[in-house]
């Protein structure tokens, strides 16, 4: 099932930001190493471009995440960043302070990811570690904060923010170590529907508008649907690296991987299967909205003519 | 329940008291603390009630909040007073004798002043240290007054750093403690009855999950950070710069004259004399 199709988006470029050859991953117990999380994957993510990765639990999509900014290692495969082959045994710790200071991290509970105790100086952690002047570090902080919203809430304490809001800190936090890639892992996993809403809307406005490459670690089909690029993880290798429109109208291949369509695109997919004049390509709930209409009207139509 | 507790919680305002660098607070609550133990004289008392009264006044924190803050440490005043009220022996014939009880005019004078002392010292120390100063400046200050250790590789960084995630983590614990206990008081757990033991035995189901989740926060807490390329203290800037300002030397240079004044005053000819 496995497929490669190339989606030229129009805010990417043709470098590849991200290379990776043949990675391998396992994790070990005890030594001994377990059944591999990821198994010879290889692929280019190119600067700018907006990439969600899907899978179950379990498929290793965490893991290949946890790879790129170095948080795991491994010696099986080669990542390159930017240029430089991360992987290699030669990486110094300053190297390693260079790839993630290009490539940032949300994670999922956003409550362990703020350090201090004031929203403002919480964003300027990353640019204090980067070593940058006062004034500098004072723009980026209120530069970012301006970016997600927070602005307002500069003074606060990050205790006292709901769940939505600690995570646009958090992801503040990221913009203003200025980095050229951010990979969101589940970051929106913990989150009530209002507060997945403003932070969805952060993600595409950064790489929309600033040109950041968004890698999307999730599990829901909704977030993956406004991804450039949809890559399948399933049991540690790519079952399939395509368009949201190509991968989402294939919900038996969906289904295949432990994964669900988009609810909308679910029922024309049940309702096509008994035999209802439906187009197989409807991915956002607008789409589905339309054509499930649509059929309505031509069905009444249809019944009108008929007593007539 | 948890959540109102107020040692050690900081009120944000502008008083003069706020805008003092964290550090002059700190070396200012150092000496004031020297003054209090030092002082013998009743006269010296009274400037001490007098200065305590000048601090609440100008950090404009209120009162019911104060009070509120000596409220836990009622029962070590008491404490303070019953001990030296029955363990001093003083000169003369004592005030009451009953049984084994024996009480001086002493007595009396020491646990109304020692109890004075700790009265002042708690009120004075929260006022300084975190009434008016934000927990993250009172680290920086710390980190900045500890840094000539640095020089025999003390890693002070290091501790300060501690302090400030452990501060940022007080009240995610304490919300973390609630929704533990309420999940186990929903499956019939009881803390509330039963004496001592029984008690501390219903909170064992209630730390090991908190002890376990706080590993794990740590965990994830410390790769987050690595994740925004924190190496430790070095080549690392700071946001917020500690200056000194007019106000802080005079501030200092009143706080040493009250020290200064309150060791002559022990020194006057007249006055009544408690304490040790």
């Amino acid at each position: 099932m496995s497929e490669n199709i190339k989606n030229i988006s129009d805010t990417a470029s043709d470098v590849p930001f991200i290379k990776v050859e043949n990675l391998s991953y396992s994790y070990e117990n005890d030594g001994v190493p377990s059944e591999p999380a990821l198994r010879d994957i290889s692929l280019e993510i190119r600067e700018g471009e907006y990439v969600a990765v899907l899978g179950h639990n379990g498929s290793g999509k965490s893991t290949f995440a946890k790879l790129l900014n170095m948080i795991l290692t491994t010696d099986k495969g080669k990542i390159i960043i930017d240029g430089t082959e991360i992987t290699s045994s030669s990486m110094t710790d300053d190297d390693m302070f260079e790839v993630r200071r290009k490539v940032g991290m949300v994670f999922q509970n956003p409550d362990n990811q703020l350090v201090a105790t004031i929203v403002e100086e919480d964003v300027a952690f990353g640019p204090e570690n980067l070593g940058l002047p006062r004034d500098e570090i004072r723009k980026r902080v209120y530069s970012s904060l301006d970016m997600v919203g927070m602005r307002d809430y500069s003074k606060h304490a990050p205790h006292k923010l709901s769940g939505g809001q600690k995570q646009r800190v958090a992801i503040a936090g990221i913009i203003a170590m200025r980095p050229r890639c951010i990979i969101f892992d589940e970051s929106t996993a913990m989150l009530d529907p209002l507060g997945r809403k403003e932070v969805m809307s952060i993600i595409k406005r950064l790489n929309r508008d600033e040109g950041i490459t968004v890698i999307q670690i999730t599990h829901y089909m909704e977030e993956a649907a406004m991804a450039d690029r949809v890559i399948i993880i399933n049991d540690g290798t790519i079952a399939a690296d395509s368009t949201p429109r190509d991968i989402f109208s294939r919900v038996d291949f969906l289904k295949s991987v432990g994964l669900e369509a988009p609810q909308g695109t679910e029922l024309i997919w049940e309702l096509r299967k008994d035999g209802f004049d439906l187009p197989d390509n409807c991915v956002t709930d607008e789409e589905c909205i339309a054509a499930l209409s649509e059929l309505f009207e031509k069905t009444l139509k249809g019944k009108k003519d008929e007593q007539a | 329940m948890l959540s109102d507790i107020t040692l050690g919680q900081y009120f944000p305002g502008f008083s003069i008291l706020h805008k003092l660098d964290p550090r002059t607070k700190i070396i200012s609550s150092i000496i004031y603390i020297v003054a209090i133990f030092v002082i013998k004289n009743v006269i010296g008392y009274a400037l001490l009630i007098l200065s305590a009264l000048t601090l609440v006044f100008i950090s404009k924190i209120s009162l019911k909040v104060i009070i509120k803050g000596i409220k836990p440490v009622i029962i070590v005043l008491i404490f303070t007073m019953i001990l030296n009220l029955f363990w001093t022996v003083g000169e003369g014939e004592p005030l009451v004798q009953w049984w084994i009880i024996k009480i001086y005019i002493d007595g009396i004078y020491r646990a109304i002043f020692m109890s004075l002392r700790v009265l002042v010292l708690i009120v004075a120390t929260s006022l300084f240290l975190t009434y008016t100063t934000s927990p993250r400046m009172l680290t920086d200050a710390i980190e900045s007054l500890l840094s000539p250790l640095k020089k025999i590789h003390v890693p002070i960084h290091d501790f300060a750093m501690m302090m400030t995630i452990a501060l940022r983590f007080i009240p995610t614990l304490i919300e973390e403690t609630d929704k533990i206990m309420n999940a186990q008081k929903s499956r019939g757990a009881d803390f509330s009855t039963g004496g001592l033991i029984k008690r501390a035995k219903a909170l064992i189901p209630v730390l090991i999950p908190l002890l376990v989740s706080s590993f794990k926060r740590a965990d994830e807490l410390a790769i987050a950070m690595e994740c925004r390329c924190y190496r430790g203290g070095k080549g690392r800037t700071k946001f917020v710069k500690l200056t000194m300002k007019l106000s802080d030397y005079v501030f200092m240079t009143l706080i040493i004259l009250f020290l200064a004044a309150v060791i002559a005053i022990n020194y006057l000819p007249f006055g009544l004399r408690v304490g040790v």
